[in-house]
């Protein structure tokens, strides 16, 4: 039998480095207290642990201080938080037509609340282009205003231009939000050089982290309402939230097994380059995108040049189903990918793909040439069987 | 070994990251359960040599790591966290 080929990376990545697996058993067996609360061995066990995954964290990312990343359970957790912390009321914020739901739904819930209106600027979905004229203007029509955009899309990987948006969002004293949940981990860039007001990143795409853990890296001087409050082991006289960070956004017990094997995952990042994985993914894109240009009946969505996205390509074939052609891959191939609109309507509406979607193939550390080259022939064989009009049944 | 200071914190998570810091520096400190009569915030503090005290403080500022007050405070080491 043929061995798996893991195509979803850009809904999550597997698999974990071991040193994942090992950080989560070492922190089970030998600390296992609750963070920052008891006094005892395995409270302060599980505390040094969590520091050091922060410390890590910051390292990988380039924050400015540990107390500028915030532990959350996902980005879209992560999002919310600073969607909601930095929306004033009556502000207009301003979006792109590549925002995932979790940029979204947030944006319309608070447009439904008649708290904040909501512009959404057009990007191309294959080049990443934006008409940035128009987004400065929408930034600086003399009221509060609050910028959302994601930094790679999850649906053709293409990079957003994120400097010059940025640029523009502190030229005009606009909060500027920046999704990272398909480029942390995979593009080399410095958390405190984006320019963005706060970024979420989810723990466990790119991070290599386990589910249920994501970050909110909030920029210096930047102070948001927490989305929740409670307990934090800090200031307990005390009914009020601290205001300080990072006990003020953390109430509760913390995924801490979770954010230990991201710490863990963030030191491998670390010694593998960031600019390595970078270059490699681009290499395996490039492979992709030339193998099938010119494939009859197979669409590629996304930028021409991998170098200006990350590892996901979209892709379209005549006569066949995205939710077909991936259930064929799965079933006769043991290829993993995922059909559909992935959770980004307002993407596929903007690439001419709603309401079917994209067959989204994303890949990762451990992805191979030969995992690709064995994805390309399967891709074009299905196809070939759309064209020829055979029925398309599955062996399972 | 005799510890004469005593530094205090907001959040457990700075005197965590105080213990790394110093031990990084070959500077002799130890987490400690906070004293109840030097403060009521985060639970663990660090100990430290008093003739250290510059250094520590030092330290701290320099990783910009936001401590609460610094302690005259006797402690032997039968008070601290393994």
């Amino acid at each position: 039998m043929s061995r798996e080929i893991y195509l979803d990376h850009a809904a999550t990545s597997w698999p974990k480095p071991d040193v994942v697996l090992e950080a989560i058993r070492d922190f089970l067996e030998n600390a296992g207290g609750n963070t920052g609360r008891s006094g005892h061995r395995r409270s302060i066990a599980s505390s040094r642990a969590v520091s050091l995954a922060r410390e890590r964290l910051t390292d990988l990312l380039g924050a400015e201080s540990p107390d500028n990343l915030v532990f959350t359970k996902n980005a879209t957790e992560a999002l919310n938080l600073a969607i909601y912390g930095l929306a004033v009321p009556g502000a207009r914020i301003v979006t792109t037509s590549l925002e995932h739901n979790s940029v979204m739904r947030p944006l319309r819930e608070l447009e439904r609340q008649g708290r904040c209106s909501v512009e959404v600027v057009s990007v191309d979905g294959n080049s990443g282009e934006l008409d940035l004229d128009e987004w400065a203007a929408l930034l600086g029509a003399g009221k509060p205003c609050l910028a959302v955009a994601i930094h790679a899309s999850n649906v053709t990987g293409v990079l957003l231009p994120i400097p010059a948006m940025a640029a523009i969002a502190a030229d005009r004293g606009v909060p500027f939000i920046v999704d990272a949940s398909q480029t942390a981990g995979y593009v080399p860039f410095a958390l405190s050089g984006l320019g963005a007001s706060a970024v979420a990143m989810p723990g466990h795409k790119g991070l290599l982290g386990p589910s249920g853990t994501g970050l909110l890296y909030l920029a210096p001087g930047v102070e948001v309402d927490p989305l929740i409050r409670g307990g934090t082991g800090s200031q307990s006289e005390l009914e009020v939230q601290p205001d300080f960070a990072p006990d003020r956004y953390e109430s509760g017990t913390l995924n801490a097994m979770g954010i230990v094997g991201l710490g863990a995952a963030a030191e491998h990042l670390r010694e593998a380059g960031l600019d390595r994985i970078h270059a490699s993914s681009t290499s395996l894109g490039r492979r992709l995108r030339d193998a099938l240009a010119g494939t009859a009946g197979i669409t590629v969505h996304g930028p021409d040049d991998p170098a200006g996205g990350v590892g996901i390509v979209s892709v379209s074939i005549e006569g066949v189903p995205c939710a077909t052609a991936a259930r064929l891959l799965d079933d006769e191939s043991r290829i993993m990918t995922r059909a559909g609109l992935h959770c980004a309507p307002a993407a596929h509406r903007s690439l001419g793909t709603a309401p079917e979607g994209t067959l989204r193939l994303s890949w990762g550390l451990e992805t191979t040439e030969h995992d690709i080259d064995v994805a390309v022939e399967a891709l074009r064989a299905i196809g070939e069987r759309g064209r020829s009009g055979e029925p398309l049944r599955t062996v399972a | 070994m005799k510890w004469g200071g005593v530094v205090s914190f907001y959040a457990s998570e700075h005197a965590m990251r105080s213990e790394r810091v110093l031990q990084r520096m070959g500077v002799p400190a130890r987490l400690v359960p906070g004293p109840r009569e030097i403060s009521s915030n985060c639970g663990v503090a660090i100990a430290f040599v008093w003739e250290h005290e510059p250094r520590v403080v030092q330290a701290l500022n320099e990783s910009k790591i936001r401590f609460e007050a610094v302690h005259r405070y006797d402690l032997h080491d039968e008070t601290s966290f393994p």
